[in-house]
């Protein structure tokens, strides 16, 4: 039984231990099984209600559709089956948030919008998200939740990394701190761009975490990979990023983070008040 | 191709007979054979370069005769110094990088280095660079800076390596670090796509204020055989790939996502490989003699819109 029935059945099975949980219990553990505690993935929708204060996110740039540059073959009906089955018009949703109070530029990536890929669309949002940052002095959270660039856009797809990393140069000239964290899973196109060069870097427990595939790493070289090659732990034994941190406490660790990276901003303390 | 090496290995045989040639009057009836054979090996040049798909396309990028970084740099540059090292883990010689003169003006050169038998491609890694040859560019470029050298860097890679080790310090990292470094930069910046722009290895150190593309080169944000192996489940599939991922220099053209397109002589670059040095080293000196009218932040600017303006959707 899949998580996305959890509204329609009272019970669910852990995707990982394969026990089984009631449903209310599931989500007022902000989808973490109590047994093993693998984190499941969220949609965009449950990320900001879990992470943010309550009924302060306000989406913006919803006017971005993806527009099929290369007419390339089957794009199109998956990009409608996609939206479809998450009400999301691209993989990303951008918007004004606070978390405890501090106002902030977010951008969240769904994993269930074609695989969390990164296209035109996905890369303009988050290039505004870290503008908006810039624009309005506030620090910026992004979510990463993405299998790399979205390969139906071909270059265009890839330019999108240089797009989204030279607004991440803006946001460090400009003194304005930005968060990313890392969930399952955060590969590829944007790993290798706008994801690994944040001032600090957080990751949800056991996320995928990589460049190339397992399996063409593996393949790649002699050297034995480790039993947890790409889980976040490992990414963090290896230097890559800053903490892991447990989803329950992730809006305050964010919170502490925005707060006191972003004190030195003008008119931060105004807009605590 | 057969006829085509057929029309060669006639050429090639008359050349070497005609200097053995002492019989009088033989010698211009063979020249006047060999022009005739030329003349016919050039139609056929022609009619099957105007006919390359996709596929022939990333073939053609991909061969081994083609020049590589390093044979560009001895035919436009003098001087050239190779610098090694990323001062933090090591060597990768993926990259080659280094001060060099084109004409009368310094410049620091980077580029990915291929080779041509297993010797020299273990030793280049396929011109896979690893994050160590990432961080040797962050540092060179950041020397080019403090130096005001303009930036020229050659884009020839498969991938940057998807190995273990790689992961472990951090592909990922080195390459958004290296866009990122390229970002700072307020000297003028100039890419040449020259045979594979292969995907994140090739973006790490194109980000540049003006990217030019050899006529076959290809730019891919993922190889045709990756991309057919995960949306169709068939690596053979890829020449349906290449054509749906529109890799082509001319492409690349029309989305607006390179500057300007180099042509390669009849035959393509590695027929005549001076003729296309000589193009690239004229595109190059054009790109610069434009950025050098802005001012250091002007360049700068100038980076930063190239790339934010780029996205196709609709709004």
């Amino acid at each position: 039984m899949r998580t996305g029935d959890a509204s329609a059945s009272r019970f669910v099975q852990c995707q990982n231990c394969k026990k089984t949980l009631f449903a209310t219990d599931f989500a007022s553990n902000l989808k973490v099984c109590a047994y093993c505690g693998h984190h499941h993935r969220l949609t965009w929708r449950e990320r900001i209600d879990w992470t943010f204060d309550e009924g302060s996110f306000v989406e913006t740039d919803t006017e971005l559709v993806s527009g099929d540059p290369l007419q390339f073959p089957d794009y199109q009906p998956k990009h409608l089956a996609a939206q479809e089955k998450t009400g999301m018009a691209d993989s990303v949703v951008t918007g004004r948030a606070t978390i405890q109070g501090v106002p902030v530029s977010i951008a969240i990536s769904d994993f269930h919008f074609m695989g969390g890929s990164m296209g035109s669309v996905a890369g303009e949002k988050v290039t505004r998200a870290l503008e908006r940052g810039c624009d309005e002095r506030i620090p910026v959270v992004i979510f990463c939740a993405s299998g790399g660039a979205r390969m139906q856009e071909g270059l265009l797809s890839l330019m999108q990394m240089a797009k989204s990393t030279a607004a991440v140069e803006r946001c460090q000239r400009e003194g304005v701190p930005y968060i990313a964290v890392f969930t399952d899973p955060t590969m590829a196109g944007v790993l290798a761009s706008y994801a690994s060069v944040a001032d600090v870097i957080l990751s949800e427990p056991k996320a995928l975490v990589g460049f190339a595939g397992a399996r063409v790493s593996k393949q790649a070289q002699v050297v034995k990979a480790p039993d947890d090659f790409q889980q976040a732990e490992w990414v963090l034994r290896s230097g890559m990023l800053d903490r892991i941190v447990e989803r329950r406490d992730m809006r305050a660790t964010l919170g502490s983070l925005v707060r006191m990276l972003g004190a030195h901003l003008r008119g931060l303390e105004e807009k605590l008040a | 191709m057969k006829p085509l090496l057929d029309l060669e290995e006639a050429i090639a045989q008359l050349k070497s007979a005609i200097v053995r040639e002492t019989e009088p009057g033989k010698q211009e009836e063979y020249q006047g054979r060999i022009e005739g054979y030329e003349k016919r090996r050039d139609n056929v040049l022609d009619i099957m370069f105007s006919r390359l798909g996709p596929w022939e396309e990333v073939l053609l990028a991909r061969a081994d005769p083609r020049p590589y970084t390093l044979d560009y740099v001895s035919a436009i540059f003098t001087d050239f110094i190779e610098l090694d090292g990323d001062r933090r883990a090591g060597a990768d010689h993926a990259i080659v990088a280094g001060p060099a003169m084109l004409e009368d003006r310094p410049v620091m050169l980077l580029g990915h280095q291929k080779g041509r038998n297993l010797t020299e491609r273990t030793f280049r890694n396929f011109a896979m660079a690893k994050p160590e040859g990432y961080r040797k560019a962050i540092r060179l470029f950041e020397m080019a800076e403090r130096f005001r050298l303009p930036v020229v860097t050659f884009v020839d890679t498969p991938a940057a390596d998807p190995g273990v080790e790689s992961e472990s310090r951090g592909i990922s990292e080195a390459i958004a670090a290296s866009m990122l470094a390229m970002f700072k930069l307020t000297v003028p910046t100039v890419s040449v796509i020259i045979g594979e722009g292969g995907s994140g290895g090739a973006i790490g150190i194109a980000a540049s204020n003006k990217v030019l593309m050899q006529e076959h080169a290809v730019y891919s944000v993922i190889p045709p055989e990756g991309c057919a192996a995960i949306l169709w489940r068939d690596p053979a599939k890829k020449d349906k790939a290449a054509a749906a991922l529109r890799l082509t220099s001319k492409s690349a053209l029309e989305l607006g996502l390179v500057d300007q397109v180099l042509p390669e002589p009849r035959g393509s670059a590695y027929r005549n490989p001076l003729e296309a040095a000589e193009t690239v080293k004229d595109g190059i000196l054009e790109a610069l003699s434009e950025l050098d009218r802005l001012s250091p932040q002007e360049v700068k600017a100038h980076r930063y819109s190239r790339f934010r303006s780029m996205g196709a959707f609709l709004a």
